[in-house]
């Protein structure tokens, strides 16, 4: 126990420093996935049939592979067989390849959802616009948006809850976030070595941080609470 | 003239043809009630006349200008449609309010939409809200609605949504207003108080189409009244004719089961 209040200072520095590397990545992917996945769902839902059945093909390969897999392909394939090492050597080109492959796992999640939001809209919303001289452009912005993101709200919290647990997955790539951070006291790092405690307590960061998220989306559920 | 001159309309939907050939014209001010057995239909003719459905063939005159023959591809260019579609106002069987909105701003958002079309907008913004507010809030206090205006539909009874739900089609002073079963989806109780805001307006000569099963309201408030079975008019002429003795045999058949139940 004396040990690990020695060690803590140290630990919780560097974990600090992993942390900031996931919570880039829980951004990043954020912000990209959630406007993608609206591109991927309009895909799927197109008339024009090749481009929503490729759309929902890719969707499904992506839903049914282990997001650690779409990683290591991403960030392995270009150099080990194209012998085109696209990443580079270093900490940036690793972030680039696990963004990529967030953003894009991500979004086809995201896509489902959308589609099952808009969908889900009664058709008399919109013919009650078009009715009214709306064009298609103010019945998507000023009519049936607020509806979707009504719907979706519970079942977006629930995958950006498990997005910030995800994040962890990048360590499969030596990703520098919280677990890779926690995992060097093991092998020895600024001078603590066999320490597994700080591994462990990586989790107290995630649980913190889905915390503050689940709030954040308890709240912006609540502030459309006021129709249904 | 006539304020609407509809000629054989014909729709289908692949091989049913639902409408087969459909004719009728109206006066201003008047009022003609659409009776007929479901799937007869009469939805299908006012999604036509409101640009919901395209027709197969026929055409739609409105104050004498074509706005629809299915003959003449230049009149049926999607960019014109809209436009052409505030010739008329639809009030739909179940309200379709925006549930986003509040009683008023249901009522003013596509005049406040169509507003930004107009060449000075930017510099009479402001002056062209106030009217629309002003507007929207006399017609929602004609519907009985004063003390509502704030709400939200899920605020509201089934009857004062129509309400508002009519005012909101009034709100773009369409030359004719359409109504498909409005109290079909409502407790008697409330469907008087809905009736009884159409039947002001018919007093105060709205052109309307009513598509309605109230035959004691129809008679009562039209002018005419179209009796339709598969597709096409059966019968059309005087309430009191063609409720009170109807000549066809398949109207008489129709309204026997009506004043069975
Ligand atoms: N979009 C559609 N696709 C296929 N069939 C339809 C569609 N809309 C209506 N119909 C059919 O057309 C017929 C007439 O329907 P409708 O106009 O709703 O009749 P009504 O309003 O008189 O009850 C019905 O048999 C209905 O099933
Ligand atoms: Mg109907």
């Amino acid at each position: 126990m004396e040990l690990i209040l020695q060690q803590m200072p140290v630990v919780i520095r560097s974990l600090n420093v992993g942390f900031l590397q996931t919570l880039r990545l829980f951004f990043v992917t954020g912000l990209g996935a959630i406007p993608l996945g609206l591109v991927i769902a309009l895909g799927s839902m197109s008339r024009f049939r090749p481009l929503s059945l490729l759309t929902r093909f890719v969707v499904w390969v992506v839903r049914g592979t282990p997001l650690m897999i779409q990683l290591l392909i991403i960030y392995y394939f270009p150099g080990r067989v194209l012998n085109n090492n696209i990443w580079g050597s270093g900490e940036a080109g690793r972030f680039l390849a696990s963004a990529i492959a967030f953003i894009f796992n991500y979004a086809c999640y995201f896509s489902e959802i959308y589609r099952g939001g808009i969908q889900s809209i009664p058709k008399g919303q919109q013919e009650a616009g078009l009715v009214l001289g709306m064009t298609r452009s103010q019945i998507f912005f000023k009519i049936t948006l607020l509806q979707v993101i009504k719907r979706i709200v519970p079942p977006m919290s629930n995958e950006i809850i498990t997005l910030v647990k995800d994040t962890a997955l990048a360590r499969i790539i030596a990703l520098q976030e919280i677990i890779w951070a926690g995992q060097s006291f093991l092998k020895g790092s600024s001078g603590i070595a066999g320490a597994i405690w700080p591994l462990f307590f990586t989790a107290v960061y995630y649980l913190a941080f889905t915390g503050v998220v689940t709030l954040v989306l308890g709240r912006l559920e609540k502030r459309l609470d006021y129709f249904r | 003239m006539a304020i609407l001159d509809v000629k054989d309309i014909r729709k289908s939907f692949g091989q049913t043809q639902v409408l087969k050939g459909i004719g009728f014209s109206l006066e201003r001010g008047q009022v003609v009630s659409v009776i007929g057995s479901s799937g007869s239909g009469k939805t299908t003719l006012l999604r036509c006349l409101n640009f919901l459905e395209r027709p197969d063939g026929g055409s739609i005159a409105v104050n004498g200008e074509i706005l629809f023959d299915a003959a003449d591809p230049a009149t049926q260019r999607e960019a014109e449609i809209r436009r052409k579609r505030l010739h008329f106002g639809l009030v739909f069987q179940s309200f379709n309010l925006f549930p986003q909105y509040t009683a008023l701003e249901n009522v003013t958002l596509a005049g406040r939409l169509l507003a930004k079309e107009e060449p000075d907008y930017k510099t009479r913004k402001k002056e062209m809200f106030e009217r629309i507010d002003a507007e929207a809030r006399r017609l929602l206090a004609q519907m009985g609605l004063s003390d509502r205006m704030n709400n939200y539909p899920h605020q509201l009874s089934g009857g004062q949504q129509q309400r508002v739900a009519i005012a909101r089609a009034l709100a773009l002073r369409p030359d004719i207003l359409c109504f498909d079963e409005p109290t079909s989806a409502l407790d008697p109780e409330l469907t008087q108080e809905v009736l009884r805001v159409i039947r002001q307006l018919a007093e105060r000569q709205t052109t309307m189409i009513i598509v309605t099963h109230e035959m004691a309201f129809a008679r009562d408030v039209s002018s005419q009244v179209i009796f339709m079975d598969g597709g096409v008019v059966v019968e059309q002429g005087e309430p009191a004719q063609v409720i009170g003795a109807p000549t066809q045999a398949r109207t008489r058949q129709f309204l026997d089961s009506y004043s069975q139940n």
